[in-house]
């Protein structure tokens, strides 16, 4: 802790220290309703911090997380969907019947099973996302043409989950909030609250597993990819592979954070796998501060917060306020909001009005003293 | 000793018609400084892109301790102890030197290993030593994009050897340096061969000359000839080709 202050990390432990003491404060000072919310906003931040590990350390921009989120949501649904449905004519969900099917199409039996389902969350995304990636990876597909592979990836999953009613119930999606686990309603204002500490630890699991990653020369290899991928490769190590295993690590963190979420907002839906949801959730990051993992967390609580106190105030004029958020952030706060602490834009800020001596040279100067400065 | 480290066989790579190599054979003996030369377009780079196996040649074959090159992705060449430095300085810029050099030291280079073990007390003294050849302790901390050019060709020199190769690949390690740098580095340069293969390539001859090896002069993708600078001066074909049009300069 000494040390954090010492590297002017202070911001960072404050935060911490704030986010903390919000989650164990939470479940008394919120109302339900919030507590739901709040819930659910810290289960789309685990899909950031997967967002955070490919896009702000290794630069790999992607626009499908949508797909994983939703192949964990959709996993949960189906294991809550069937284990709900034993009284139901053919023991199976009820929206079958409304599209004249009496039998259990197969993909869904494994998921009677909560272990199958608890390790389908995150593998199966997991597993999608490690062979889509290394097919791009492999090709040595980079940049803006990843990002529009990973968007027309998005859009095929979209429209394919919006078509088959028979399969998935389409369009509609799955309802959890009345289905039964451990004989209760999943909708239910206790396991509600039980759910919120459960999304609570999984965030710090997942902020402790991303920076178990990031840290070291691992996390070092990902930023080299990040600046100079070809180098790397004549340095003796494979980014390919580097690529794939964090590709594959963001896919699973953003099924675990699907599957939380659905189980607190109550449906499943192809919605998750639109285009907007997906671009959304980067600009959580963007706005938290990339290469910052607490910065994924807080922009994702922030901004989501910040929609839901506009929308209620101002009907339909959230996309207006994310928009100029996102100019502001890409104009004035390229670091995103934690990045600008680390690098000293307090200061910096205070300076411009006259609060804070300026600097007269080089920040290094200032530290190093007489470094070899040349005429 | 006698078997070379390093055999290009008649080399040719065409692109789309054009011969950016042409028949070209070199050998390098362990332990030996090279220098390769040659104006413009003579296909020097595009011959360390077959060594190094970014491009594949159109014909002929590249073996290196006896075993073909080709068809071997960069990394698994990288890792039999080939290591590249390029024209323009290219370091890690947003790791710091330290970390720059502890990529380069690490082994094996694997995800796992990466994540699951820490550098070793030697790699660390590896890494100290590696720095104070090219006097970046005092930076050690500080990111390499923040380093001056001349510092950033010796961070990217002493990270080649801090992968430990048997051949070492500098591409106009240079361009862009004060004379005084220009001199550190071709110290630098001479005391790496001997522990290992040099093949430099460059364009400033008075480098050369300080360099005091063998020298190869490429033209239009082939071998021109080879000698020492004082031959290689004298040599009529290079004189028209290449020194003629700045005689008076060297």
């Amino acid at each position: 802790m000494f040390q954090a202050f010492q590297q002017r990390r202070w911001p960072l432990v404050l935060l911490w220290i704030l986010i903390v003491a919000a989650i164990v404060a939470a479940p008394t000072l919120l109302p339900v309703f919030r507590l739901n919310q709040l819930g659910m906003f810290l289960s789309l931040s685990i899909v950031a911090l997967g967002i955070d590990l490919i896009w702000g350390f290794t630069g790999l921009l992607s626009l499908g997380q949508g797909i994983f989120f939703a192949l964990g949501g959709y996993a949960a649904g189906m294991y809550l969907q069937l284990n709900s449905s034993a009284d139901n004519p053919n023991g199976i969900p009820e929206f079958f019947s409304l599209y004249g099917v009496d039998r259990l199409p197969f993909f869904w039996e494994p998921f009677h099973s909560p272990v199958f389902t608890l390790i389908a969350i995150w593998l199966i995304p997991a597993l999608l996302a490690a062979v889509l990636g290394n097919l791009v990876f492999r090709n040595r597909i980079k940049g803006v043409y990843f990002s529009i592979l990973t968007q027309a990836a998005l859009l095929v999953f979209f429209n394919f989950f919006n078509g088959q009613q028979k399969l998935i119930n389409g369009t509609n999606g799955l309802k959890t909030d009345v289905t039964q686990l451990f004989g209760q309603m999943v909708g239910s204002a206790e396991m509600q609250r039980g759910f919120f500490w459960f999304t609570a630890v999984m965030v710090i699991l997942a902020w402790i597993f991303v920076r178990w990653v990031v840290r070291g020369r691992f996390g070092d290899v990902l930023i080299a990819i990040r600046d100079d991928e070809p180098r790397l490769r004549f340095t003796g190590f494979n980014p390919t592979l580097f690529k794939t295993i964090v590709f594959a690590i963001a896919g699973g963190l953003a099924g675990i954070g699907g599957a939380l979420f659905t189980v607190q907002s109550g449906i499943i839906s192809p919605q998750e796998m639109s285009v907007p949801k997906s671009i959304e959730m980067v600009i959580w990051v963007a706005v938290g501060g990339r290469g910052t993992l607490v910065g994924a967390i807080f922009g994702t609580v922030a901004i989501q917060f910040a929609e839901t106190f506009v929308s209620e105030v101002w009907p339909q004029s959230w996309l207006f306020f994310q928009g100029a958020l996102f100019i502001l952030v890409v104009t004035v706060l390229p670091e995103g909001v934690i990045g600008w602490f680390k690098t000293d834009g307090p200061r910096n800020l205070l300076s411009r009005v006259g609060l804070a001596r300026r600097l007269v040279t080089y920040p290094q100067l200032e530290i190093d003293g007489q470094d070899e400065v040349q005429p | 000793m006698s078997s070379p480290l390093l055999e290009l066989r008649q080399i040719t790579v065409s692109f789309d018609g054009f011969l950016a190599l042409r028949d070209l054979n070199l050998s390098l003996k362990p332990g030996e400084l090279r220098a390769v030369i040659g104006p413009n377009g003579a296909g020097k780079t595009t011959f360390l892109d077959v060594i190094t196996g970014k491009l594949r040649p159109t014909a002929g074959d590249v073996l290196f301790k006896g075993r073909s090159l080709l068809n071997k992705p960069e990394h698994r060449i990288a890792r039999l102890g080939i290591g590249r430095k390029f024209q323009s300085p290219r370091v890690f810029e947003n790791l710091s030197v330290r970390e720059n050099l502890g990529l380069a030291v690490s082994l094996p280079k694997r995800p796992w290993s990466l994540l699951t073990t820490d550098l070793t007390a030697t790699q660390r003294d590896r890494i100290d030593h590696l720095m104070e050849i090219v006097a970046l302790q005092q930076r050690a901390n500080q990111i390499a994009g923040s380093l001056s050019h001349g510092q950033k060709q010796w961070l990217e020199i002493v990270m080649l050897v801090g992968q430990a190769p048997d051949l070492l690949l500098v591409d106009e390690p240079v361009a862009g340096l004060t004379d005084e740098e220009t001199d550190l580095t071709a110290d630098l340069l001479k005391s790496i061969a001997g522990d290992h293969t040099v093949l430099v390539i460059e364009h400033d001859m008075e480098f050369i000359r300080r360099l005091q090896t063998q020298v190869t002069v490429l033209h239009q993708g082939y071998v021109l000839c080879e000698g020492s600078m004082d031959e290689i001066q004298r040599d009529s074909r290079v004189i028209e080709v290449y020194l003629g049009r700045n005689e008076e300069a060297v």
